[in-house]
């Protein structure tokens, strides 16, 4: 991947040592990415051992399990309602993602495309919430859904975090470098604005929809505070709420502790596997447009 | 769903656009029922409980239904609290530690997978992969990682002939720099990312000048790549210590591993905030608690968007 370095003539000596250099820094960085290879991925591989370890081994520090078992697996099925808690993670994900992609490409797309009078003042409500993290917001946010009648339900555990600020932003960006010409042949049609949208415009920004479906359900599958503060019926439990109350519960048992957080974590992991350069693209796009 | 990419020959060539008052009453309609959903959902479930952490916290809200309004009081609780000033303790101790070891981390990474290093591809994601799964199972896989006498970190530690290995999540003078290494270690892959955007926008020839002049590497990346990575830093940092300060990813794992133990010393603000609100069911208390968090975010944001001109974190040198 190195460009084509235009070198200056130089004499033998000099380039043999360049190149002698170059390659001692080569193992040297070789070495550096694997040690810290090995750290970020250790833990990984540490929780898929324990996992598959009988409940007499998880102490110490062998890596290969000398009776591997599935039991342990099967086990958290049987000890807790995991079943339903995948279940609810299936349904919360989806339904957030499809709201807050859906929407937010909606309204990125009428801010950076139409004009309507107080447009400035509606992008700059959403910039002022841009930054604003849950964990700040959590208590009155618990408050006003529970005045709304929402808490122990799906509604509850869906809506209050399917609109935020940032897939509006992204998606503004967007939009605002997309070529305007389809569009224009679009209107000659007389296709009203909902309809050039979503005939026209949704079409052409679906890679980048795709990415930020991934990236937004991963993070829904992933997050805990809010189904754990909003949800106190274990009937809506979801998976990542379910694991924590079962390690409370099992603390001792670490290969049952493990077997469930790899329950948890195979289909965020297999997602990686699958579309690992997408969501590593979109994580920079996020980063650099934003 | 049949328009692909059939653009136009020439740019010159659209159509002039009379602006007719009905086109523009119909444009300015939709673009109001285009944001209408995300902005009203927004609005009650973001900028409602914003605004109205500020209500709740002169009451004595307490998660039961009654509202009494006790002017200043809980203001005045919050500072005789030790355990507040303590909390807020903890986060700036969190923030210092996070910030600057993720930048640090994150910037050696993307080093490393920037240049032509054989096999950066799969170094790449190695570094990326912690930061796929969640903070629940994170948390999970490190108590069992550092249990004291079980896990493995105190086997190896005895094996190499450490007689009392520290309890990393069981004292209170070590836990915050667990907790602190273990977020760094989540998140580093996703700053890596987004250094390497920025170091990809570089363009190569200066590395090349800087080579020819005869830099070393080091001294290359202190003169020619900082300076030039200079936004992206700056976004990166301002995002990481928004991060750090709302407890984004240290909320969870001190769920899972401390419950902001050993003595409150893993106690962050947002962990105490969320103790006294769910557990203390104290809501006027927790509100003016998040109000102090919430100034303070709301200034940083402001202060980065000035600095910013409006969330162009890359503009100010191109």
């Amino acid at each position: 991947m190195t460009p084509l370095i235009v070198e200056p003539a130089l004499n033998s000596r000099d380039r043999s040592r360049r190149r002698r250099g170059l390659r001692i820094s080569t193992a040297l960085a070789v070495v550096l990415a694997s040690v810290l290879a090995f750290v970020q991925l250790f833990p990984l591989i540490w929780m898929v051992s324990g996992a598959l370890k009988p409940s007499g081994e998880t102490a110490g520090a062998s890596l290969v399990p000398s009776n591997p078992t599935l039991d342990n697996l099967v086990t958290v099925f049987t000890r807790i309602p995991f079943a339903r808690y995948l279940l609810n993670s299936v349904l919360t994900s989806v339904a957030v993602t499809v709201l807050l992609v859906g929407f937010g490409a909606l309204a990125g797309y009428a801010l950076a495309r139409l004009r309507f009078p107080g447009r400035g003042l509606v992008f700059g409500m959403f910039f002022a919430t841009l930054l604003v993290a849950l964990p700040v917001i959590l208590v009155p946010l618990f408050y006003v859904v529970s005045r709304m009648g929402l808490t122990n339900s799906y509604a509850g555990l869906i809506l209050p975090v399917a609109f935020t600020a940032f897939p509006v932003f992204l998606m503004r960006q967007f939009y605002l470098s997309f070529p305007t010409e389809l569009e224009e042949a679009a209107d000659l049609d007389g296709a009203g604005y909902l309809r050039r949208f979503a005939q026209v415009v949704l079409p052409l920004s679906a890679p980048m929809l795709a990415s930020l479906s991934v990236i937004t359900f991963l993070a829904t599958w992933n997050s805990f505070l809010w189904p754990l503060t909003v949800a106190r019926d274990s009937d809506l439990w979801v998976v990542q709420v379910g694991i924590a109350s079962f390690q409370s519960q099992y603390g001792g048992e670490w290969n049952l502790v493990m077997a469930a957080s790899l329950l948890a974590a195979v289909p965020t992991l297999l997602v990686f596997l699958v579309l690992q350069r997408q969501i590593i693209e979109s994580v920079k796009a996020s980063g650099l447009k934003g | 769903m049949a328009t692909t990419l059939q653009r136009p020959p020439t740019a010159g060539a659209s159509p002039p656009v009379t602006l007719r008052r009905p086109r523009r009453r119909r444009e300015a309609l939709a673009g109001y029922a285009f944001v209408a959903p995300s902005a009203i959902g927004v609005g009650v479930f973001v900028l409602v409980p914003m605004l109205l952490a500020f209500g709740l916290s002169f009451t004595s809200a307490d998660g039961f239904g009654r509202t009494e309004f006790v002017g200043l009081e809980n203001y005045r609780r919050m500072f005789a609290d030790p355990l507040f000033t303590n909390s807020l303790k903890v986060t700036l101790l969190y923030v210092g530690a996070f910030v600057p070891g993720l930048y640090v981390l994150a910037l050696i990474m993307a080093l490393l997978v920037h240049g032509d290093l054989p096999g950066r591809a799969f170094f790449r994601a190695a570094f990326f992969a912690p930061y796929t799964v969640s903070l629940v199972v994170v948390g999970l896989i490190w108590r069992y990682m550092l249990a004291d006498r079980v896990g493995v970190v105190d086997t190896v530690l005895r094996r190499l002939g450490v007689e009392q290995p520290p309890s990393f999540l069981g004292d209170p003078d070590l836990a915050l720099w667990t907790v602190v290494f273990i977020s760094i270690w989540f998140f580093v892959g996703f700053y890596m990312i987004i250094l390497l955007g920025g170091l990809q926008d570089i363009p190569s020839e200066l590395f090349e000048a800087a080579k020819l002049d005869g830099a070393g590497y080091v001294r290359t990346v202190f003169s020619v790549v900082l300076p030039l990575l200079r936004p992206t830093t700056f976004f990166a940092l301002v995002l990481a210590t928004i991060a750090g300060l709302a407890g984004l990813q240290a909320f969870d794992l001190i769920f899972v591993m401390t419950e902001g133990g050993p003595a409150n010393s893993t106690s962050l603000g947002i962990y105490y905030i969320y103790q006294q609100a769910f557990r203390g069911n104290q809501f006027g208390y927790a509100s003016a608690m998040a109000v102090w968090y919430a100034l303070a975010l709301i200034a940083l944001t402001g202060i980065a968007f000035w600095l910013t001109k409006g969330g162009r974190f890359d503009s100010a040198d191109r």
